[in-house]
């Protein structure tokens, strides 16, 4: 198990937003996170990159504690978190919003090289690497976002509600480059989703939470077919 | 003929370095969110440093990098120990949204009477390294001397450097995502609290140049209630307000336009209105385009 | 909230007046004057906490409206030989008017550029002095109130005659504040600084409501400059430098932005501070710049201090206290019943 989350509480003032969660996840491994609004899959996701406190509980990473570690100390340790609503600076090019993710690496040679890569990933980017950032579409931004992300060689990619706002072809394009990651790149990736079928689908693992409770652990695929589920979050 | 190129020589040396001061404040808003009004008082205290490095060295041009250096350290100092404690503390309240102005005005009280401590309330003189008597074309003796040029050519110079630094490095880059999403500048790894502590000591070198030059470009006499400081933030102020605040490029036009066109109403309109010019200007710009001169888009590019 | 009774109030502070009365016949010169004043910074704190403070609009020029209604009020002495109470009514007129402007201006501005604004004003507007020969350059006007009247008697002296002025300007003015403030105005006021989209949903004119703030709170301020420079004896444009604005909203702060009938605190404070920067500097028996510059060091070390620890003034943080305690309780019963709503 290369992330391991037991027994984790979250408080926001005096309400307890995530309840004893516990998850294990192997490497190269996609776990999808859903459940309805308020059911506490940001606030659970937030924890894992370092932007929230938890208030009991621990997170192991590679075998480590990284419980109330900094976030910009977990992204030097391959943790990459994609927050909510495209997370791109409008008022930055595309190439500079690229280079965020790797400018702790000081490494010119190695900031090119994943800059390619990105850019194999998602080439669309390629052709707009001058443009300011608040000139692209939705998906284009989100593409940034995660190429961001990607561009600090994570281990362990963390990604908020990605298909937020997105027209429904450009969220299919967006998953399947998701579970391409997993498959070709074996980045670990916790997937949070309003759209629970679609992460579903592409997930390995499936985790159901509600009022900051785990309710439903399973292989992906048992919980497409697990009937509860189905009427409460896919809505069939 | 010469007389207009003339006023605006001198329009454009005053407001470079109203400029200066504009970006020494745009640095801090973009990174703290705060208008600081102490940052007069900052650029005072570099001036002296400069000063002091002048009497024993002899020398200006070791005296402004001094003077710099002082400034970046003392404006890291206050930001480490004084506006951290401030956006912990402040935050509830009716005071909530003055706090930070008033907290900056009781730091430009507190280091104003410091200076006047060590230093005195006597006017103490920097001398710049070149003559402030006007250039004579053709019999005729003009205001725009040797010293303005070389301040003309020196400002110039610090903004071609900030502007490599902004747009070619990782620092730039890095001050640039911090102030405007901070949260993404930390999940790509860098160190938000770090990197504002920096751009307050970067305000605070252009604030020590703005107070060596506006010190020499005048009389070359300062004090500690020295008027030319209170003119030096107004106008400062009010350059980065006409550049739309969040730009470090409109800091420069917001400065040069301020310059300029004071410089003009003083020699055309009335010698006397130095003071009031610039308010009137500001009051024009709140009216007319509250957003700065530069359009809201534009502005936002660094 | 404390509920307050409606009636106009007026008893407490013809109480005071009586004790006032009482008071400045029973100490020394040096003591009266201070009590001027004292009325004198209550005067100009109730005009800054009225538009910080209720308002929540901060103005850095304060010095500048004053000044404003000094010259009015010194002007119209010397130009048509006004009676002195007319003296200090133009004085308030006249700073309205230029209150209004700069409000109509000010509505537009959210903090930091209204600060600097304001203090662009207070830079700029004493240097017009010079401009116009009527007041006076440099040197500025002279103001006379003239003596008490003969009726008050021989020993009635000059200080105590400024005193009586003031203190009866003072508590005149507190007490048109405290109506204005329980009147429908003050309410929307209060209502625009808490949230000023919610207070427009609610049919409040926001901007006429600052506008109307700042006229009022300029007209308090011109009042002030007036009783300010009546201690003096003249107007200049050196009487109201940008320290004084610093000083008021320091007072201000210290009296607690959001209670009116704080402004007393603040005032005894900053006449005070010299007196105590004078003890110790002595005590530490040290040079002429320390000295002089020690009053000034207190004045803005008081003010970071305050906004720093007691940012809501000394009497509104003991009611905080209070009300932080009982939320505390309340808290607690939430924790222990199971909560029902999840957030993310």
């Amino acid at each position: 198990m290369s992330l391991n989350v037991s027994n984790l509480t979250i408080h926001h003032g005096a309400i307890c937003a995530v309840n004893s969660v516990s998850l294990a996840l192997p490497t190269g491994r996609l776990a999808a996170i859903i459940g309805s609004n308020g059911a506490g899959k940001t606030t659970l996701l937030r924890a894992l990159s370092g932007l929230n406190k938890p208030t009991h509980g621990e997170i192991t990473w590679m075998g480590e504690s990284i419980l109330g570690k900094k976030a910009e100390n977990l992204v030097r340790r391959g943790i990459s978190h994609v927050s909510e609503g495209k997370s791109v600076i409008p008022q930055l090019t595309v190439k500079e919003n690229l280079e965020l993710g790797a400018i702790w690496r000081r490494n010119k040679k190695e900031l090119s090289e994943s800059l390619d890569q990105v850019i194999t990933i998602f080439p669309r980017l390629g052709e707009r690497l001058a443009q300011r950032a608040d000139t692209l579409s939705g998906g284009e931004r989100q593409m940034v976002a995660i190429g961001r992300a990607l561009m600090s060689k994570p281990r362990l990619l963390l990604l908020d509600e990605p298909s937020l706002g997105l027209a429904p072809l450009v969220i299919e394009q967006i998953f399947q480059i998701i579970r391409d990651l997993t498959t070709s790149m074996r980045i670990t990736v916790v997937l949070v989703e309003q759209n629970a079928m679609g992460a579903l689908k592409i997930a390995d693992l499936g985790i159901v939470l509600n009022l900051g409770r785990v309710v439903a652990v399973d292989h992906a695929d048992a919980l497409i077919a697990n009937p509860a589920v189905r009427a409460a979050y896919l809505g069939y | 003929m010469i007389q207009l190129l003339n006023t605006l020589l001198i329009g454009i040396t005053s407001g470079g370095i109203c400029a200066l001061m504009a970006i020494s404040m745009v640095l801090v808003w973009r990174s703290t969110r705060v208008i600081n009004f102490a940052q007069s008082g900052m650029a005072l205290l570099s001036t002296y440093f400069g000063y002091e490095a002048i009497v024993n060295l002899k020398s200006f041009w070791i005296a402004l990098p001094v003077a710099m250096i002082g400034g970046a350290l003392f404006a890291a100092f206050i930001e480490v120990v004084f506006m951290r404690l401030l956006v912990k503390h402040s935050s509830s309240g009716p005071i909530a949204s003055v706090a930070p102005i008033i907290a900056t005005l009781g730091l430009l009280g507190i280091i104003r009477a410091i200076v006047s401590m060590i230093w005195g309330g006597q006017d103490v003189r920097i001398v710049g390294p070149l003559s402030n008597d006007g250039f004579t074309i053709g019999g005729e003796t003009l205001v725009f001397s040797p010293l303005k040029l070389l301040i003309l050519i020196s400002v110039i110079v610090l903004m071609l450097l900030l502007s490599i630094l902004f747009q070619k490095t990782n620092l730039g880059l890095s001050l640039r995502a911090a102030a405007y999403a901070p949260e993404i500048a930390r999940l790509s790894g860098i160190k938000v609290d770090l990197v504002r502590t920096l751009g307050w000591a970067l305000a605070g070198a252009a604030g020590a140049v703005a107070g060596m030059f506006q010190t020499i470009n005048a009389n070359g006499y300062l004090s500690p209630y020295s008027i030319e400081f209170s003119i030096l933030l107004v106008s400062g102020f009010i350059a980065a307000v006409i550049g739309g605040l969040e730009s470090l490029v409109g800091a420069v036009i917001g400065g040069l336009v301020l310059g300029v066109s004071v410089s003009f109403i003083l020699m055309y309109v009335s010698s006397s209105l130095g003071f009031i010019a610039p308010f009137i200007i500001l009051l024009i710009v709140l009216f007319i385009r509250p957003q700065g001169i530069i359009g809201a888009k534009a502005a936002r590019r660094a | 909230m404390r509920k307050h009774k409606e009636s106009s109030h007026l008893l407490p502070f013809i109480l005071g007046g009586v004790v006032l009365y009482f008071l400045s016949g029973m100490v020394d010169e040096l003591r009266v004057y201070q009590g001027a004043s004292i009325a004198v910074y209550v005067v100009a704190i109730a005009s800054i906490i009225l538009l910080t403070g209720y308002s929540g609009q901060v103005s850095l020029g304060h010095g500048a409206l004053m000044a404003i209604g000094a010259y009015a009020a010194a002007v119209f002495r010397i130009e048509f030989n006004l009676p002195i109470v007319l003296c200090f009514v133009v004085a308030v007129l006249v700073a309205a008017i230029g209150g209004a402007l700069l409000g109509a201006a000010a509505a537009r501005l959210s903090g930091p550029y209204l600060a600097g604004t304001t203090l662009a004003l207070a830079i700029s507007l004493p240097s017009l002095a010079n401009e116009f020969a009527v007041l006076g350059g440099e040197q500025g006007l002279l103001f006379d109130v003239g003596s008490a009247p003969l009726s008050l008697g021989k020993e009635f002296t000059q200080y105590k005659w400024f005193f009586w002025i003031a203190a009866l300007a003072a508590l005149t003015s507190m007490w048109l504040l405290q109506n204005i403030l329980r009147s429908r105005y003050g309410r929307n006021w209060r209502a625009s600084r808490g949230n000023e989209v919610a207070a427009q949903l609610a049919g409040i004119n926001t901007a006429r409501s600052k506008i109307l703030a700042f006229t009022i709170s300029a007209g308090i301020a011109g009042l002030a400059g007036a009783l300010l420079s009546m201690t003096i004896g003249t107007v200049s444009p050196s009487a109201f430098p940008l320290n004084l604005s610093f000083s008021l909203l320091t007072g201000a702060v210290l009296s607690g932005l959001s209670t009116l009938s704080g402004a007393m605190i603040g005032a005894v404070v900053l006449v005070a501070i010299p007196e105590i920067a004078e003890v110790v500097a002595e005590r530490i028996g040290s040079s002429e710049n320390i000295t002089t510059n020690l009053p000034g060091l207190l004045v803005s070390a008081l003010l970071v201090l305050t906004v720093l620890f007691v940012p809501n003034g000394p009497v509104e943080q003991h009611h905080a206290r209070k009300a932080k305690k009982a939320a505390k309780k309340k808290e607690l019963n939430i924790l222990t019943k199971p909560s029902m709503e999840g957030n993310t």
